[in-house]
Order: structure tokens, then C-alpha cells, then sequence
């Protein structure tokens, strides 16, 4: 799962496996942080209260 | 007692009816729980599984709720990436479908995996030349999508949204829903083919092998398609039964039509991929292997071409035939008669890619292996139905899922309860 893990070896298959497997986690991660910040931003200006979503 | 939680202007019946009702289908999870703990205490002799079917019932459910629950990518991807914006009427739900198929996925996996403990070693001693593995990072990355879409959802609970945090999270992530929304279709193309793709590479299995492109079998863009074509279906038939059951109606009719169609459409294609990939193995495939396309459907007491013809020609054609035609997908009852073929199909086929594929005799001095599940077996597949029952009806009540419901339940404008 990670280089450190004693069975990791620097091949195709692990590059192209787990590239993609920590690329999407990347991206869920990053996405969600963004909208927790960004809230917790908003909560603290204490504006958006008008906000119509769906 | 629970109305300062139902959604404002929404009309929901008396909360002893509705614990009522949690309770009768509560009591079918305890029975599934039951068998559960069994499975985890005693093992998988529990089941019925044996040398001949190392992948069973569970295999099955497995592939179909995750077919039937591909509605949700898909749906995800016309609302967020191809802006059809009228399936924001019904995006809501088809993530909570999505939801608790993938949920119950993961579930029976963990059962069906022996030692549940264990589970993370798929993850951390990862065998990379595995589909299974590549399954198994895409499912769960993808239910993490799926549990993305549904905070917003749940957020928007008329309590919850009052706190400000929770309001702007709301708002934030529905602003970057996209993005989620590609992920999961990105997700989902990998791990729904390559549960087609298992099969495709089984070069043991005459019934099973497929040529492909480059290292896929066609059998991986077929489930992918099939999961596209069919998932939508399902949303609609489950919206069908929730309609029924609280006896309102829930989204416009446009926004049904809409989905079928592009259902209908998808299902039309795939099925004369489908076709054109079946005569291209019973022709060319099978006899290069030294055999004759009988052998998979004589000799048995139960598998005969009626399984092929009701998979491809009434759970195929003839859905995708009535959801494409404007007559036909607009008439009420063909449409639900199409929405549910076009389940039963998609189940069929993922019945007939892991369970006959197993029961057909590989070696001159094989027999066909027939299986019936344990009643754990069958227990622990029941499981996931009403637990899905439970949160459907639990989201429903307190939940804004459906936009248009004020709309086309016009009540007066107040929140008491029966």
C-alpha cells in the first residue's frame, strides 16, 4: 500500500494501481478539506444565510 | 413527536405507524444479523459454498445490487458533468440508492471474506495483477463518493440546517459536487468492468472467456454499459414503489421520462453489443475451444436456452424497445413493465456470469454442479433489502429528497403531523 510496506517493489503494476488509488483519494480528500475550510470560513463571517441550493 | 424534523411544508404519516413499520422490517435485519454472527462465529460452513462454487450467492448479490445501484454514477454524471439539469429532481434519491447498494456491497463482502478482521490486507499486501484487487479500491473509494454526495442531502435535514456550519458544508459541497460526481464516474467504469472483466479472463471457463482490447475483455465494457443502462431503471422502479407506498407523487413526470429514455437508449445499445458479443462466442469463441454452444445449455435440470433467451430478448429488447418508443415510455404501465425487465435482466445476467459459470462441467469427467444457498445464505442477502427498506423510509421522513414534492402534494403550509 505504501513504498515502506516490505512488499511494495517499483514496478508498472503498483505504479498504475496505487497511482490511481491514492490520485482519487487525493482528490476526495482535497475536495472535502476545501469545503470544510471554506465553511468553517463562512461560519466564522457570518454571511451566506440567503443561500438557495440543491 | 419527531415534526420539528420532518421537512417544512411536507406531509408525513403519524410516527407510531411509521415505528411500526421500522419495527416489522427490523425484525428481518435481526434475522439477517442473526445469520450474520453465525457466518462470523462458525465460519463459512455456514454456507452452501464448495469446491465448485467458491463464488455463490452472495457473488451474485453482490454484482447486482452494484449493478442495479450504478444508477447513481450515472445519473451523477448527466446531472453534474453533461448538465441535465432536470435529474436534479431526482439526483437526491438516486444517491441514496446508490448509497445502500454500495453499503450493502461492502457488507456482504465482509461477510462472504471468512475472516472480516482481515479485511484491510486486500488494501495493505495488495496483489496488483488482481481485478478483484483493482474492484476492491475502486468500490470503496467509490462509496466514499457516494457517502460525499450524501452529507449535503443530509444536512439539509430541517434541524441540521439551522446550524450555520452545517448550512454553509451544504452549500460548499454542493459547489463542488462535480468534481465528487467524476471521481465516482471514473470509479465506477473501473470497478463495474472489471467485475465483468473477472469472468472475461477466466481462460478455464468456456462459458466465461472473451477476446477484448488490449488487456479488457469485452465482458468489462459490458458490465460497465449494462450497470449505465440498467442502474437508471432501478432508480425509477424505486421510485415507482416509494410513490405507491406513501401513495403521493414524488417527481414530475418529465424528469421520468427524461431518465427513461436515456435508459432506454442505453439499454437498446448495450443490448445489440450484447447480442453481437453472444453470437460472436457461440460462433468463433466456443468452437475454437473444441466445443459446442449445447454444452452450456443441455444435460441440467435447471440452465437451458430459456435463461438466454429471457436475459438478452425479454429483459433486453423488449425494455429497451418500450422505453425508447414516446407511446410506450409515457404510458404508466408499460413503462414500470419495462423498468422492471430491465432489473430483472441486469440481475439475470449477473446470475448467469458468476452461477452458471460455476455450475457448467469444465473437464471431460465433470458433471454439472447445482447449488442451493444455506438459509444463512439466503438470511444475509435478505439483510441488505430491508435495511435499505429502513433507510429509505427513515430518509424520506426527514429528508428533503425530493424537490418537486411540495409542489406536486400541494398542503397547507403546515408541518403538524397526523
Amino acid at each position: 500500500m505504501f513504498p515502506f510496506n516490505f512488499e511494495w517493489v517499483w514496478d508498472m503494476a503498483h505504479v498504475i494501481f496505487f497511482g490511481g488509488f491514492w490520485y482519487a483519494i487525493s482528490i476526495l480528500g482535497a475536495g472535502l478539506t476545501y469545503c470544510i475550510l471554506k465553511a468553517a470560513y463562512d461560519t466564522f463571517k457570518g454571511g451566506g444565510e440567503s443561500h438557495h441550493h440543491h | 413527536m419527531d415534526s420539528a424534523l420532518i421537512p417544512e411544508g411536507a406531509k408525513r404519516c403519524a410516527f407510531p405507524k411509521f415505528a411500526l413499520g421500522i419495527a416489522i422490517v427490523g425484525a428481518v435485519v435481526l434475522w439477517g444479523v442473526y445469520a450474520m454472527g453465525l457466518i462470523w462465529w462458525k465460519g463459512l460452513n455456514q454456507t452452501n459454498m464448495n469446491d465448485n462454487y467458491g463464488f455463490a450467492l452472495w457473488i451474485w448479490a453482490d454484482l447486482a445490487v452494484i449493478a442495479v445501484g450504478g444508477g447513481a454514477f450515472f445519473t451523477g454524471l448527466l446531472k453534474y458533468i453533461f448538465k441535465v439539469d432536470e435529474l436534479k429532481n431526482i439526483i437526491n434519491f438516486a444517491v441514496i440508492i446508490g448509497f445502500i447498494c454500495y453499503s450493502s456491497a461492502l457488507l456482504i463482502l465482509a461477510i462472504d471474506i471468512g475472516q472480516p478482521l482481515r479485511g484491510w490486507f486486500i488494501f495493505w499486501h495488495a496483489n496488483v495483477h488482481s481485478m478483484l484487487t483493482e474492484v476492491a479500491f475502486c468500490l470503496s473509494c467509490y462509496f466514499a463518493v457516494l457517502t460525499i454526495e450524501f452529507i449535503p442531502n443530509i444536512l439539509e435535514n430541517r434541524q441540521a440546517n439551522k446550524v450555520p456550519f452545517f448550512h454553509h458544508l451544504a452549500h460548499n459541497m454542493h459547489g463542488v459536487m462535480a468534481v465528487f460526481a467524476a471521481t465516482g464516474a471514473f470509479l465506477s467504469f473501473f470497478h463495474q468492468g472489471s467485475l465483468g472483466g473477472v469472468a472475461g479472463v477466466m481462460y478455464g471457463r468456456p462459458f466465461a472467456v472473451r477476446e477484448g482490447l488490449l488487456i479488457w475483455p469485452w465482458t468489462f465494457f459490458l458490465f460497465t454499459w449494462s450497470a449505465a443502462a440498467f442502474g437508471p431503471c432501478f432508480t425509477l422502479l424505486v421510485t415507482k414503489i416509494t410513490e405507491a407506498v406513501t401513495g403521493k407523487k414524488l417527481v414530475k413526470d418529465n424528469v421520468v421520462h427524461l431518465l427513461a429514455k436515456i435508459s432506454g437508449w442505453m439499454i437498446t445499445t448495450y443490448i445489440i453489443a450484447k447480442i453481437i458479443d453472444t453470437i460472436y462466442w457461440a460462433t468463433v469463441t466456443v468452437p475454437g475451444l473444441g466445443l459446442d454452444i449445447d454444452h452450456f445449455y443441455s444435460n441440467n435440470a435447471f440452465y437451458g436456452y430459456w435463461i438466454l433467451f429471457t436475459e438478452i430478448i425479454i429483459c433486453g429488447v423488449i425494455p429497451g424497445l418500450l422505453l425508447i418508443m414516446k407511446s410506450t415510455r409515457e404510458n404508466p404501465t408499460l413503462r414500470l413493465l419495462a423498468i422492471i425487465l430491465g432489473v430483472i435482466g441486469v440481475c439475470l445476467n449477473r446470475w448467469v456470469m458468476v452461477l452458471q459459470i460455476m455450475a457448467i462441467p469444465v473437464m471431460s469427467f465433470d458433471t454439472w454442479a447445482l447449488y442451493i444457498p444455506s438459509w444463512q445464505e439466503v438470511a444475509t442477502t435478505v439483510l441488505p433489502v430491508a435495511y435499505g427498506i429502513i433507510l429509505i423510509a427513515v430518509t424520506y421522513r426527514y429528508l428533503p429528497v425530493f424537490p418537486q414534492e411540495k409542489e406536486l402534494n400541494a398542503v397547507q403550509p403546515v408541518t403538524e403531523t397526523e
